[in-house]
């Protein structure tokens, strides 16, 4: 109950200037009528009732505008409801001033007097409306606003995710069979081989996409990755990593270094039969780290103009959905050799 | 006794088919290999009657390779491939075994083999096969063609126009032109239509070669190309070209 109460206090004091400006508006009022040659006594009360009942008038346009909300074909029927309104307020303005005041004299003073105080209580309901029409449009246009932000970063989280989740059902169930063949011949390495999978996988479920993570951490993840791979191709991979040491703590999106490495597995291993040695490298200056990933390739089966082809354009994506930048993947060929490059802004 | 080979790129893999096949004793593994070029020079040489064959591999993939082989010989897919991409080719393989498979999975499809070869079934329709594989996003950029004892893998932007030859397509590029046992129809099917133009029934240009159109005889004209050729547009050709070039 107590709750309730104060609850209804702090909605009234919210309202608090409503009350002050309603006491300057209907002073200033009585103040002009007693200027214009009122008895101080009928200035006061006039001012005091008519305001009031100009007030609740007001209250009742804001109110049915809080629950109905006219389109712009009905702006007219608006218009109907403010004249209606004014109206009774009219009505009972007159009403009470008879009462109060028992004037039944005619002059012609009166005759300009009332339909000038109609007038004026039409601007005044007229506004107020106004006022509550814009108010609910603006509403609107900031509920639309939020809706769509809302949905683009409902699409944008879900594309990111699909993104990375894309680079897995391969690697995936390659390693699986390459723990099955282990399971017969060398059961000790297959035990390992599962070990690597699962801290990898765990790795990777861990990973919010939004949050950007240390180089270092980005890393240890990729050496897992690159551990399984060498068991799957043996003695034919060979990989090279090398950081500046001032970049352990650049901020990098997580998972962002495995599908380029993929990448460079696949055009290495899947386009030369011999020994493949992958490189990459780290390097950074206060704005920008940048990591360069080398591997071979044959020239003969790929034309280098495919340029970011295979797994790359969803990490482009990827790279614009977080940074809103294009630029900052970059793939380029030269003799045997095939080198990514990207660039991670450091803010 | 039967001849088996084994092709993938991961010893493992092979380890694993190797191991599995052990308890077939009248199946005799006479060649393992882990890339296509090998592949295909052990097929020809030994006459497999059963071949296990990975994907995705170095150098050319396991389905370029088998567009090179004629007759094709028994087939059965191991890979890591998606299901629903290899439902589709059900019918022209003996079987596919999706990594990792088991052993029971795997004498299954040993079984399903003997049984075909038991029926004395023709040879796998896997030109079919191969055709619809030939339209899957990723066969599209490169087409495999055998000279002579090598094989050529040809970039498609590489091609500058495509002639048909009896039985053949004539596959022009700047390096020189190699034959290929395919249709014009084929490859108005798989290359992509922004950039390969059917001018005339017996030749497709790559737009990008093309510089000039000059009108030859009544309703036909001429496509003069950056290298110097000049291939013939027909009524339904031109029709094709103004659609492209709007």
């Amino acid at each position: 109950m107590e709750k309730k109460a104060t609850g209804v206090f702090h909605s009234l004091a919210r309202y608090q200037w409503a009350f002050y400006l309603w006491v300057l508006w209907a002073g200033i009022y009585a103040w002009s009528l007693y200027a214009m040659g009122f008895p101080a006594r009928m200035a006061f009360w006039d001012s005091f009732i008519s305001n009031l009942q100009l007030a609740g008038a007001c209250l009742v346009m804001v109110t049915i505008l809080r629950y109905y909300s006219p389109g712009r074909s009905q702006y007219l029927n608006l218009l109907a409801l403010v004249v209606a309104i004014t109206f009774i307020w009219y009505a009972a303005f007159r009403l009470s001033w008879m009462a109060i005041f028992e004037t039944g004299i005619q002059q012609p003073f009166w005759e300009t007097y009332f339909p000038v105080r109609l007038m004026t209580g039409f601007l005044v309901i007229s506004c107020f409306t106004l006022f509550g029409v814009l108010n609910q449009l603006s509403e609107e246009k900031e509920m639309q606003v939020k809706r769509k932000t809302d949905a683009e970063k409902l699409a944008r989280d879900a594309e990111l995710f699909k993104l990375q989740q894309q680079l897995q059902p391969h690697f995936l169930f390659n390693s699986l069979n390459s723990i099955s063949a282990l399971v017969g011949s060398q059961p000790a390495q297959a035990r390992t081989m599962i070990q690597q999978l699962s801290e990898f996988l765990r790795g990777t479920l861990r990973k919010n996409q939004e949050e950007l993570v240390p180089l270092s951490e980005e890393l240890n993840q990729l050496r897992l990755y690159l551990d399984i791979e060498k068991i799957r191709f043996g003695h034919r991979l060979n990989t090279l990593i090398e950081m500046q040491e001032n970049c352990a703590d650049a901020r990098i999106p997580p998972l962002l270094l495995q599908p380029v490495l993929e990448n460079a597995i696949k055009f290495g291993l899947y386009d030369t039969t011999g020994a493949v040695e992958i490189s990459l490298k780290a390097g950074c200056d206060g704005q920008h780290l940048t990591l360069t990933v080398i591997n071979p390739f044959d020239p003969e089966t790929n034309s280098a103009s495919r340029g970011t082809g295979f797994g790359l354009s969803s990490l482009q994506r990827r790279l614009y959905l977080l940074f809103g930048r294009n630029d900052l993947l970059q793939a380029a060929s030269s003799g045997n050799q095939f080198i990514t490059t990207m660039t991670i802004p450091q803010i | 006794m039967s001849k088996a080979i084994i092709i993938d790129d991961e010893p493992l893999a092979r380890g694993l088919v190797r191991e599995y096949l052990a308890d077939f004793p009248d199946i005799d593994i006479v060649a393992e290999c882990g890339d296509g070029f090998e592949g295909l020079k052990k097929i020809q040489e030994k006459k497999p009657d059963l071949v296990f064959l990975d994907i995705q591999m170095p150098k050319i993939n396991g389905f370029e390779m088998l567009e090179l082989l004629d007759p094709a010989p028994s087939v059965i897919f191991t890979t890591a491939f998606e299901e629903y991409a290899l439902k589709a080719f059900d019918k022209h393989a003996v079987d596919y075994l999706l990594k990792p498979f088991s052993k029971e999975r795997f004498q299954k499809a040993i079984e399903k083999w003997r049984e075909r070869l038991g029926k004395k079934e023709s040879p796998q329709p896997v030109q079919q096969l191969l055709d619809h594989v030939a339209q899957m996003p990723h066969q599209k950029d490169r087409i495999v063609v055998k000279s002579g004892s090598s094989i050529i893998v040809i970039p498609v932007d590489e091609i500058i126009y495509l002639e048909a030859a009896d039985d053949f397509v004539k596959i022009h590029t700047a390096k020189g032109s190699w034959l290929k046992n395919r249709t014009m129809h084929h490859f108005e099917q798989t290359l992509d239509k922004n950039k390969f133009i059917r001018t005339h029934r017996s030749y497709m240009v790559n737009i990008t070669e093309a510089t000039r159109l000059d009108p030859y005889e009544k309703d036909s004209h001429v496509l003069l190309l950056k290298s110097g050729q000049k291939i013939p547009v027909s009524k339904q050709g031109m029709g094709k070209i103004r659609e492209i070039l709007g």
